[in-house]
């Protein structure tokens, strides 16, 4: 199932490996790339023009409660907030990730839609649960939760089980 | 790779899917202010709500439909009715419970969902699953393929309105279930597949049971393609609705057999091979013009298709064991606690606590009935995920509807929803 060697055969080369514009590290044997920002958009084009077509998953982590230091390469500072995205590259039948240092005291990222229309869905879930506003999407409304929610659930600091029910009425004729 | 042959290759795809066509994006608050301003203007369209209590939705799925007559202009897919913070939960659940938790997301096909949280947690553990096991997984996995599909045959008829087919689609995934209520202990929800392996060895008499179902399935397959693949009501039915293109298809990131059905062969099967897929032999079905029809006889064909490699497994299944033997990571057998200090500490230690995954993230997926099932797994060191995000692949091929609904007539909607097949528990988790 997961092979051990794989991981460790590109650990530590010494230039920092890079691919598409961004840094690249190795997570049990997939591979992560690490674009800033700025350079998000430019990556995910650079890995549609070299055939990762299918944008299967955008979602987003709080790191907030981690303890430790994550696995970043040299030069990616640590944010709270992480959006992740998954590729797929049906010609090469290969995957690969990125991975966006979102910070919490301005929670915007840009979104994939004008590459892959199929993220809409998916950023506005990340947009509902995490707070992460998506520049350039067409519709940066709740998906999930009632459009009147207070908050968003998925956040650490959100506690379980911590507001009643609250279920408005909709508005209607 | 394109297949399709309207002339389809002069249409931007790229453009359309971005230019709003067929797409509704509305805000109950401008949806409720829009009917008041109905009246005084005269305009042609009008906003319908369809569900979330239509027995065609599939569950919770509500439609808002801005309709001009009988036609679809735009529509919106309104979710949420079912979600219940699955992935918040599974934050508060040790990697043990954690099944449990996910089986209940896609509860047409729970066993995927066991499944891939399963391979996310071994991946990051970094432990061998015995070869049994594997086999094991591929069985279940594959029957369960066969009880979702049969559940979209019944269900699909219904909706089109060949009543009777809902009780032969029902008659055969209720075999279905009889079995894994014999193997699992539940028809449903059955938190079978875990960590490490399967919660227990196949049961006294499971190959004679499964044997027996065989020897009626093809049969009333044939029954199936009789009442419905060949008759003129049906193709007229589904035959050029809710047409999608392979470019539109991909960039939308649907998966599974609505991109199968636009005549692009990706399964992830045969093209990334997981558990012991790369040993058996099977055909990935394909449709060509991308619309109900071809999303129907692909779910059909391929319950075929899973018959054959059942059959395979049914001759290669090893003998060994169905759990690793780490006992880090799976309970001792009952019969050693009494007998061994360390099997009752293990024991205690699995059930109270729960083991500890090294951290680390990784995302594993799998070809579940709707697509790609993805699990995105973050771990921390604790005994707890720190987070754990499902891809549902019913949740990204929603997406599709508004694309496949564009002037279409309200009629074939529940034909296209139905075609897509959502199942609303993984669309909303």
């Amino acid at each position: 199932m997961t092979d051990a060697a794989i991981e460790e055969v590109p650990a530590e080369p010494a230039p920092p490996e890079e691919a598409f514009g961004a840094l690249v590290t190795w997570s049990r044997g997939q591979r992560v790339l690490h674009p800033t920002r700025e350079t998000y958009l430019a990556t995910v084009e650079a890995l549609r023009d070299a055939g990762f077509i299918m944008c299967v998953d955008v979602c987003a982590v709080d790191y907030l409660l981690a303890k430790h230091g994550r696995a970043l390469p040299v030069g990616i500072e640590a944010e709270r907030f992480e959006v992740v995205a998954n590729f797929i590259n049906p010609a090469e039948r290969s995957r690969i990730r990125t991975r966006v240092q979102v910070p919490e005291s301005d929670p915007t990222c840009p979104s994939l839609w004008p590459l892959h229309a199929g993220t809409e869905g998916p950023e506005r879930e990340a947009f509902d649960l995490f707070g992460i506003t998506f520049d350039g999407h067409p519709d940066m409304t709740r998906i999930l939760m009632p459009e009147n929610w207070q908050g968003h659930p998925l956040r650490k600091d959100y506690a379980m089980g911590r507001i009643p029910v609250q279920f408005k009425g909709a508005p209607s004729s | 790779m394109t297949a399709v042959e309207t002339p389809a290759e002069t249409i931007d795809y790229h453009a359309r899917l971005r230019s709003g066509r067929g797409v509704l994006r509305m805000s109950e608050v401008e949806a409720a202010q829009h009917g008041d301003k109905l009246a005084d203007e005269n305009d042609e369209t009008m906003l319908m709500n369809m569900g979330p209590q239509h027995p065609s939705t599939h569950g919770v799925l509500r439609l808002m439909l801005e309709l001009r007559g009988e036609q679809v202009m735009r529509s919106k897919p309104i979710l949420g009715y079912l979600h219940t913070g699955m992935e918040k939960t599974a934050e508060d659940l040790t990697y043990l419970q954690g099944p449990t938790n996910v089986t209940r997301m896609d509860y047409a096909s729970p066993l995927f969902n066991e499944l891939v949280f399963s391979m996310a947690v071994e991946e990051l553990l970094g432990i061998e699953v015995p070869e049994r096991a594997q086999w094991i997984r591929m069985l279940m996995c594959e029957l369960n393929r066969m009880s979702s599909h049969l559940l979209f045959q019944a269900t699909n008829g219904m909706d089109i309105g060949a009543v009777s087919v809902m009780i032969y689609g029902w008659r055969d995934r209720e075999e279905m279930l009889r079995l894994f209520e014999k193997i699992t202990g539940l028809r449903m929800n059955h938190n079978y597949i875990r960590p490490g392996g399967v919660a227990a060895d196949l049961p006294d008499g499971w190959r004679d049971d499964l044997l027996r179902i065989f020897d009626t399935l093809p049969e009333h397959l044939e029954d199936l393609d009789t009442l419905l693949t060949g008759q003129p009501i049906w193709r007229e039915r589904l035959q050029g609705v809710g047409m999608i293109s392979t470019q539109e298809a991909l960039d939308l990131g649907a998966t599974g057999p609505i991109l199968r059905s636009t005549g692009y062969a990706w399964d992830l099967r045969r093209e990334l091979p997981y558990l012991r897929y790369d040993q058996v032999d099977f055909d990935v079905v394909v449709g060509t013009f991308g619309d109900c029809f071809d999303r129907y006889a692909i779910r059909l064909n391929e319950i075929r298709e899973s018959m054959k490699i059942v059959y395979q497994i049914l001759e290669k299944l090893p003998k060994g064991d169905y759990k690793a033997l780490d006992r880090k990571v799976t309970p001792p057998p009952r019969a050693r606690i009494d007998e061994s200090m360390e099997a009752l500490i293990h024991h205690f230690k699995i059930y109270t606590e729960g083991f500890k995954v090294p951290e680390g993230e990784v995302y594993v997926a799998v070809e579940s009935p709707r697509g790609e099932l993805g699990c995105y797994l973050v771990s921390d060191g604790t005994s707890k995920p720190y987070r754990m995000h499902i891809r549902g692949p019913s949740f990204v091929n929603l997406q599709c509807l508004p694309h496949m609904m564009a002037d279409s007539l309200i009629a074939d909607t529940v034909a296209i929803i139905s075609s897509v097949d959502p199942i609303m528990g993984e669309v909303d988790r």
